[in-house]
């Protein structure tokens, strides 16, 4: 039996109780009215070539017209062998990739095997899939496992497309143009950096929600080789003023220093059962 | 240039002020045209290769001929998403039914697992899905399951978005009992004729034939489509 004085621990997970409301609203205003989430806009893009997989995204965090971050970081650790891009609300991306690669590990723990891309997949697709959209994240993947080197794209409702070149964010359009047009199957691992760090550059030059620096990551076989920043941006600005303020610049008016007395009240000692 | 993009139950409205293009914040759907024949001792199906979202392509090179069995597809037209997932629970229950059964499934059973998910769940999804197949007791069939959840068994059937421009080539061209090969080149001459003139329709024609030795699969690219108009 309840007593009526204590608390429910509220429900974990997303609540959307509310969805059904705003989409109602929505239909009464023209447009703009509901608030809507803050979105990195974003230029990512992924290349398997001949020896393992590599990504790349640009740096920057905007929020509206401002850049929040002009470091931020877009390539997300899943696995040892398994990094994702994400595009979309910056926290959804975060947080769903953090989500992912804690279930990844736990799954793979105990289950005995190194995870797989498709592991990896199917867990996102299935996530994303269940919160109907709400989620706002298109993700990049890319490793290599022992089945290969793949390359797989999760859209914000649930869907997943597997190809050898992607795309993702706004800058899409841009840094897919030069990845249509200058793809090779089985490329060297210089070719593939290039590539995509010319991709990333389309997608910063012609997208202003895309910009500052340029990261990549290449997976192999071997290992990772995470670099960051791939390349700087020419536009970096250099500060004229210091920000610091000097020890003294406030005034001091009174100081009074008041000890803590803390006395041992009860001290006791449980040993541990060791074996 | 019909755009069949369905908006989904919990869609965000498209923001022209916003930095962010409007595609990406459209549900990615499979505009699409996909069709099925039946003939004496297997199906032959087929499909184009456009996933849109908005008034772009998510993916110009896509396969929605998916296998649920060894021996049966779906062709997938309508949200991406919503047919994924579906194909994908039907894909476990048949395989667990088979197990059971310890015998490969009929494409009815198949069909019908189909329309259940689609008829329960016809609210929150956009799914038109055609399940084709071959199995022992009838040789190869083709049910059409289109939105809302409906069943019904047909010898031809076509669907997605471009399929309202090639019901007359189909009502005139399929005849009974035609050859494995006849309908092959039907199906890639009225999937070609679709991507022709369906903006959401395009890319490769991916066709499958099925039949009890087992499934054929093959591509006819972009420059091999079948030249069907001279204007």
């Amino acid at each position: 039996m309840a007593l009526s004085n204590v608390l429910e621990t509220p429900l974990p997970g997303f609540n959307f109780d509310n969805a059904a409301r705003n989409a109602a609203l929505e239909g009464l205003y023209d447009g703009g009215q509901t608030p809507k989430p803050m979105k990195t806009g974003t230029t990512i893009a992924g290349v398997v070539f001949k020896d393992g997989v590599v990504l790349g995204a640009d740096t920057r965090a905007t929020s509206g017209e401002v850049v929040a971050d002009k470091m931020c970081s877009k390539i997300h650790y899943i696995a040892p062998n398994i990094y994702c891009c994400g595009a979309g609300t910056a926290a959804d991306t975060e947080k769903t990739t953090e989500l992912l690669s804690s279930n990844l590990t736990i799954f793979s723990q105990t289950s005995g095997r190194n995870p797989r891309l498709v592991m990896a997949v199917n867990i996102l697709q299935d996530m994303l899939y269940r919160y109907h959209g709400q989620i706002g994240a298109s993700l990049i993947l890319g490793g290599v496992d022992c089945t290969g080197n793949h390359l797989y794209t999760v859209g914000p409702y649930g869907s997943v497309n597997k190809m050898p070149y992607l795309a993702m964010g706004s800058g899409d359009l841009a840094a897919l143009g030069i990845l249509e047009d200058r793809y090779q199957q089985d490329m060297e691992l210089d070719t593939a950096k290039e590539l995509v760090r010319v991709a990333i550059h389309a997608g910063i030059m012609n997208d202003l929600a895309s910009g500052n620096n340029i990261d990549i990551c290449v997976i192999t076989k071997e290992g990772v080789d995470y670099i960051r920043p791939y390349q700087e941006s020419e536009y970096k600005d250099s500060r004229n003023m210091k920000y610091r303020y000097r020890p003294g610049t406030t005034p001091v008016l009174t100081k009074k220093v008041v000890p803590l007395k803390l006395e041992v009240v009860q001290e006791s000692v449980q040993q541990m059962e060791t074996v | 240039m019909a755009a069949a993009t369905m908006n989904p139950f919990f869609s965000q409205n498209i923001n022209q002020n916003s930095l962010v293009p409007d595609w990406t914040s459209q549900e990615v759907s499979t505009g699409t045209t996909i069709m099925a024949v039946e003939y004496d001792g297997g199906v032959v199906i087929g499909a184009d290769s456009r996933t849109t979202t908005g008034a772009y392509i998510a993916n110009r090179v896509t396969d929605k001929l998916t296998p649920i069995h060894d021996r049966i597809f779906c062709c997938r037209s309508g949200s991406a998403a919503d047919t994924q997932a579906i194909a994908d629970v039907v894909t476990y229950q048949l395989g667990f039914h088979s197990i059971e059964l310890d015998a490969p499934p009929l494409v009815e059973t198949a069909a019908n697992l189909f329309r259940a998910s689609c008829y329960r769940y016809r609210e929150e999804l956009s799914a038109g899905i055609l399940v084709a197949g071959w199995d022992q007791r009838r040789g190869g069939q083709v049910y059409c399951v289109p939105i809302g959840g409906m069943l019904v068994r047909q010898p031809v059937s076509v669907g997605g978005s471009g399929s309202s421009y090639i019901y007359g080539y189909m009502d005139s061209n399929y005849k009974p009992n035609m050859t494995k090969d006849q309908c092959l080149e039907l199906v890639g001459a009225a999937v070609a004729l679709a991507m022709e003139r369906d903006g959401s329709s395009g890319g490769v024609i991916r066709l499958a034939s099925i039949s009890e030795a087992g499934v054929e699969r093959r591509v006819i690219l972009g420059n091999q489509l079948p030249k069907c108009s001279t204007h």
